[in-house]
């Protein structure tokens, strides 16, 4: 006993200061990021050094934001939500979870980050979009005597089996993207035989959308189906990768931002939601190697991103396949059809 | 605390109490719901209790004030109830302890007060009314209340206490308050924080869409082909998950088992004293952060992994993919829990007592035979308990399968995606957590069935010295030569683990570097002082910080509850049992989303808090604190305690005065262990973290994710040195209360 006796006061002292919440002098904005851990805590910096408003940060995937936003929805934790792919966004907003707002900084913004809110009702915002391409490793294509891939359509070549990776749509949403623009590239019907096609030469379909590149970074994988900035990204980095927009066309995603439904600090949340549509702030992405195509007109892009004006890119319906009814849809039907079938 | 009403006492009816004015118990646990009542804020604060902020504006301000203000204002007055069952207990503090007036009094103001506060906090939520038909029932409300706060905490648990004080004076359990107020507790904190979250996340899996239920829904759910699927036995598809699941624990826990006894053999029986040396290896499997062995295994025998290349080169061909898969988490859950089946093995090998094999041979039988026919039906316990281990935490692991699964989906990963991943079902995520459940319970099942009412007891406390006999030859050497192997292959990947935080990038520049040591651990001097600099320091302080204030609480609570089990007797005791051992058998991952659920809104309200951490790491890693607690609890002589209670001493005095001093070792192992599993666990924390509560493991995550697999490694390198220091002075600590004893 004399051993709980000389701990409890110990634990005590612990658990007192440990619980000592900072004070806060310029209030608080709690952030939630769903890019990059990096660029993630650049723009809490950023934003901490600019205005003296406490940040906090919680990084997860976009998918995860939206569950914890959901299961949130009767007591919300979080001010604001920037970054990661538009669709969770999108449901968030058909959902009620998040809270419309026009910005002053709206007017520098490229017309497909105007459009795309438009469509959620004023309740995201486009800071930063990317095509939908592939990339592979030059080296494990040139050990295995393979040809270098230029189309979707030649990732179907049976050369390939074995050698593709893409993320499973029901878990990612770099993939759900990738059946949407599929489907909408080809029109439905060819667009599943080419799904099924694809099925036959791919290798694993892994649970992160951007799982298939980082293998064949490290030379796991040949091909993988990615976010074009994500390939760059890894052939910045020093890996052998070759980044491919493929010929037929390609869609894209619109990372987003939201303010959240209820938040307790709504007015810090809105001077976070101004600050990062500046064009000061988002040519800041280039110090964290982010090689998206920022939304504000002014922002300085990367010369190794990929050039949007130069990809012939599809006029991608965010409200139609962003919707949950079509989601729904098109991921049964995935399932149904090409995912049991045999490789 | 709770002592006075001792079962000594109460029998002889000693004249202490006769004179005595007042009840010491209820006097004590009345001062303790008055003051909670009408002095400590009752509602949460949200900068929380500590920063005293609350001072200001107290106890009128409405966000502040303790309930006695806020009913005085007119306030929250569903409170009101609450203050009548306290007032209801007062006279009770007055009458003698024998008096029948004064058990009935404590119980019916301890079950008034606690149904009420649980019913106003369960209907009235941040939104008035938290369901329809009460709103139907009574109209709308138009006002509502935050979670509960530190006032009605208190309040509860003197509530509690007025309810266990009175049924011990009705005579419940010999009449023993300590027991009773001990057996309440335990079971309201597991009712709280085990029942509520999860049978709450369960019955999602008979909510349709619209949130109705439906078992229609659940129908199609749990017969989903994607669950219960055989197509893998005669066509090129994959099988569902469930059997996925299913036939990857039943290899392990073959394996890890079959693996555990060779190195428990060797290491007891081989007449070799280094073989001691294998002990230290228990210890790996618990103190490796999770994906750090995946991560090895893909370096080394990934497509471009160094053997993979290097027999490719070798034999001539084309390097494949086939770890990942089956193969891949297989190896790597051999790795990580065959430590554990060794632990659980050698305890019982040592055990089995050398009479019964003197015995046998002096009756002539070869040493093979006596090992066939005596030792090994002997181990039999052991053996199934290994494999349960070993069963359970494959079902349960999420890292490994994360890293390495390919194509092969298991149940863990399953739920973990079903909930974040762009489906987005938690019913789905919830029947596949039922199916999880019903075969680890199933398990548990079968080895009870399986060792039945046989005994294996071969100690008997007379007469057990003696030589164990060493392994027959045909047995040794191929023993011999599995352990070596796979000493050298589990030191082989650890040391690649530590050559891998030290090269720029592993595979593909091997040059040698510190960097990812000062990305994560740098430490800078400028004019401000010494200062943190890493990117690692503050999810590594939160760590520390979390596990250890968990730990102790893990440990007091285990043992609390071993003793109730071990020592006391009382109504619905296997219940109490199955109740406590339970979070063992949940993975981690529903723990994480049933959390996250239902602790975050009123009225208990702890999302976010560094609370709901050391909340969660107390209730998965308390089964093992019970397990030790019985395990030395039940090498300690019963007539011990009975002594102690013989002379006077209340059971509260006997445990605090007896009981715990002789337990020093197993309070120090549960501690360390709850501490280092805290420092390790991921797949319920993943859930739970939060900005500024970011632990260890889901930073290391993060890492992993960006592809920065030196920083993930190097990070991970840091806590298994730390972790290791910690079992060692443990040991050093456990090694001086022994001689201590022997002396």
């Amino acid at each position: 006993m004399r051993y709980i006796k000389l701990f409890t006061p110990a634990l005590l002292t612990i658990a007192m200061a440990g619980f000592q919440p900072a004070v806060h002098a310029a209030g608080k904005v709690t952030y939630y990021c769903s890019a990059q851990e990096d660029w993630c805590q650049l723009m809490a910096d950023g934003f901490e050094a600019k205005t003296g408003i406490k940040v906090n940060m919680t990084r997860k995937s976009s998918g995860e934001t939206l569950a914890q936003l959901k299961a949130e929805a009767d007591n919300p934790k979080g001010d604001v939500w920037w970054g990661g792919t538009g669709d969770p966004h999108m449901q968030a907003a058909e959902e009620g979870l998040t809270v419309a707002y026009e910005s002053p900084a709206r007017g520098e913004l490229h017309d497909w980050a105007i459009a795309q809110a438009e469509s959620a009702g004023n309740k995201t915002i486009g800071i930063y979009s990317g095509a939908l391409g592939y990339g592979y490793n030059e080296e494990v294509l040139k050990a295995n005597n393979l040809p270098e891939p230029a189309c979707w359509k030649d990732l179907l070549k049976p050369e390939y089996k074995g050698h593709v990776q893409m993320a499973n749509p029901n878990s990612s949403g770099t993939a759900y993207t990738t059946l949407a623009t599929i489907v909408q590239l080809f029109g439905e019907e060819e667009g599943f035989e080419f799904m099924k096609g694809l099925h036959k030469n791919i290798n694993q379909y892994t649970k992160s959308g951007s799982a298939p590149i980082k293998a064949a970074a490290r030379g796991e994988n040949t091909i993988g189906i990615v976010f074009m900035h994500d390939a760059v990204k890894q052939a910045a980095s020093g890996f052998p990768i070759k980044v491919v927009a493929p010929c037929e066309g390609t869609g894209y995603e619109i990372g987003s931002m939201s303010l959240i439904k209820d938040a307790r600090n709504a007015e810090n949340a809105q001077k976070f939601y101004d600050w990062a549509l500046s064009a000061d702030v988002q040519s800041r992405s280039l110090e964290v190697k982010a090689f998206q195509v920022m939304s504000n007109t002014a922002a300085k892009s990367s010369p190794d991103a990929p050039d949007l004006d130069s990809i012939k890119l599809i006029d991608y319906d965010f409200a139609k396949y962003g919707s949950s009814a079509e989601r729904k849809r098109l991921l049964k039907k995935w399932d149904d059809e090409v995912s049991n079938l045999p490789q | 605390m709770i002592d006075t009403v001792s079962l000594a006492d109460r029998q002889t009816d000693s004249p202490k109490h006769t004179v005595q004015i007042f009840n010491r118990t209820a006097l004590l646990w009345l001062i303790v719901a008055i003051v909670a009542y009408s002095c400590v804020p009752w509602y949460m604060l949200e900068d929380g209790f500590w920063s005293m902020e609350w001072l200001d504006g107290y106890p009128f301000d409405t966000d502040y004030a303790p309930a006695l203000f806020l009913i005085a204002q007119g306030e929250k007055l569903w409170l009101a109830p609450i203050g009548i069952a306290i007032l209801l207990a007062i006279p009770a503090a007055f009458l003698n302890n024998t008096n029948r007036l004064y058990g009935w009094l404590l119980i019916t103001a301890g079950a008034a007060g606690l149904i009420f506060l649980c019913a106003q906090g369960l209907s009235i939520g941040i939104r008035g009314w938290t369901a329809d038909w009460i709103t139907t029932l009574f109209g709308e409300l138009g006002d509502r209340q935050f979670g509960m706060g530190y006032g009605a905490l208190l309040t509860a648990l003197a509530l509690l206490f007025f309810l266990t004080t009175g049924l011990a004076a009705r005579g419940a359990i010999n009449g023993d308050a300590f027991v009773v107020g001990a057996v309440g507790f335990v079971i309201a904190i597991v009712t709280v924080f085990i029942f509520f979250p999860i049978s709450d996340m369960l019955s999602s899996a008979v909510k349709n869409d619209d949130g109705l239920f439906s078992l229609t829904t659940f129908y199609e759910k749990f017969t989903h082909r994607k669950i219960w699927s055989l197509a893998c036995i005669d066509g090129e598809q994959s099988c569902g998950v469930a059997w996925n699941s299913l036939f990857l624990a039943v290899l392990v826990g073959f394996f890890t088992t079959a693996l555990g006894l060779v190195f428990a053999l060797v290491a007891t029986r081989s007449g070799v004293t280094q073989a001691k040396l294998l002990r230290p290896l228990t210890v790996l499997p618990i103190i490796t952060p999770p994906f750090v062995i995946g991560l090895a295994i893909i370096l080394l025998f990934g497509l471009s992994g160094t053997v993979t290349t290097f027999v490719a080169d070798l034999l001539g061909i084309q390097p494949t993919r086939w770890i990942y898969g089956l193969p891949g988490i297989f190896i790597a859950q051999l790795l990580s829990f065959t430590p554990i089946a060794f632990l659980v093995l050698i305890g019982v090998v040592e055990g089995v007592s050398p009479a019964m094999e003197e015995a046998s041979q002096t009756l002539r039988a070869t040493r093979w035979h006596t090992f066939k026919t005596v030792s090994l039906p002997l181990m039999r316990p052991g053996l199934a308990n290994a494999f349960l281990l070993g069963f359970i935490e494959s079902m349960a692991d999420f890292g490994n399968p994360l890293v390495l699964g390919g194509n092969y989906d298991v149940l863990s990963t399953e739920i973990f995606f079903s909930i974040v991943g762009a489906q987005n079902d938690q019913g789905r995520a919830a029947v596949l957590a039922i199916v999880l459940l019903l075969f680890t319970l199933t398990a548990f099942y079968a080895q009870r069935k399986w060792l039945g009412q046989k005994s294996y007891i071969t100690k008997t406390g007379k007469g057990d010295s003696g030589q164990h006999t060493l392994l027959p030859k045909r047995i040794l050497i191929p023993c011999w030569a599995i352990a070596l192997t796979w000493a050298t292959f589990t030191l082989t990947i650890y040391g690649m683990i530590i050559y891998g935080s030290f090269v720029e990038l592993w595979g593909l520049n091997n040059t040698l570097t510190f960097k990812h040591y000062q990305s994560t651990f740098a430490i800078a001097f400028d004019e401000n002082g010494w200062r943190l600099k890493g990117a690692a320091w503050d999810s590594f302080l939160t760590t520390i910080k979390i596990a250890a204030i968990a730990a102790p609480l893990t440990a007091i609570i285990g043992i609390l509850t071993a003793f109730l089990l071990v020592r006391q007797n009382f109504f619905g005791k296997n219940t109490f049992e199955f109740g406590t051992m339970l979070s063992f058998a949940i993975p981690g991952t529903v723990i994480g989303v049933s959390y996250i659920l239902a602790f975050n809104v009123p009225p208990i309200e702890i999302t976010g808090t560094g609370v709901i951490l050391i909340i969660s790491f107390i209730f998965r890693n308390m089964p093992v604190g019970v397990r030790a607690g019985i395990a030395s609890m039940s090498q300690l002589d019963k007539s011990l305690d009975e002594a102690s209670l013989t002379l006077g001493a209340s059971t509260w005095r006997t445990f605090t005065r007896v009981v715990l001093p002789l337990m020093k070792p197993a309070i120090l192992a549960a501690m360390v262990f709850s501490f280092v599993r805290a420092m390790t666990a991921i797949s319920a924390v993943i859930f739970l973290v939060s900005a500024e509560y970011n632990m260890a493991t889901s930073y290391i995550i993060g890492r992993v994710e960006n592809n920065d697999y030196g920083i993930a490694i190097a990070y991970s390198t840091v806590l298994i040195f730390v972790m290791l220091a910690i079992v060692c002075l443990m040991q050093l600590l456990t090694r001086q209360t022994r001689t201590r004893h022997v002396v």
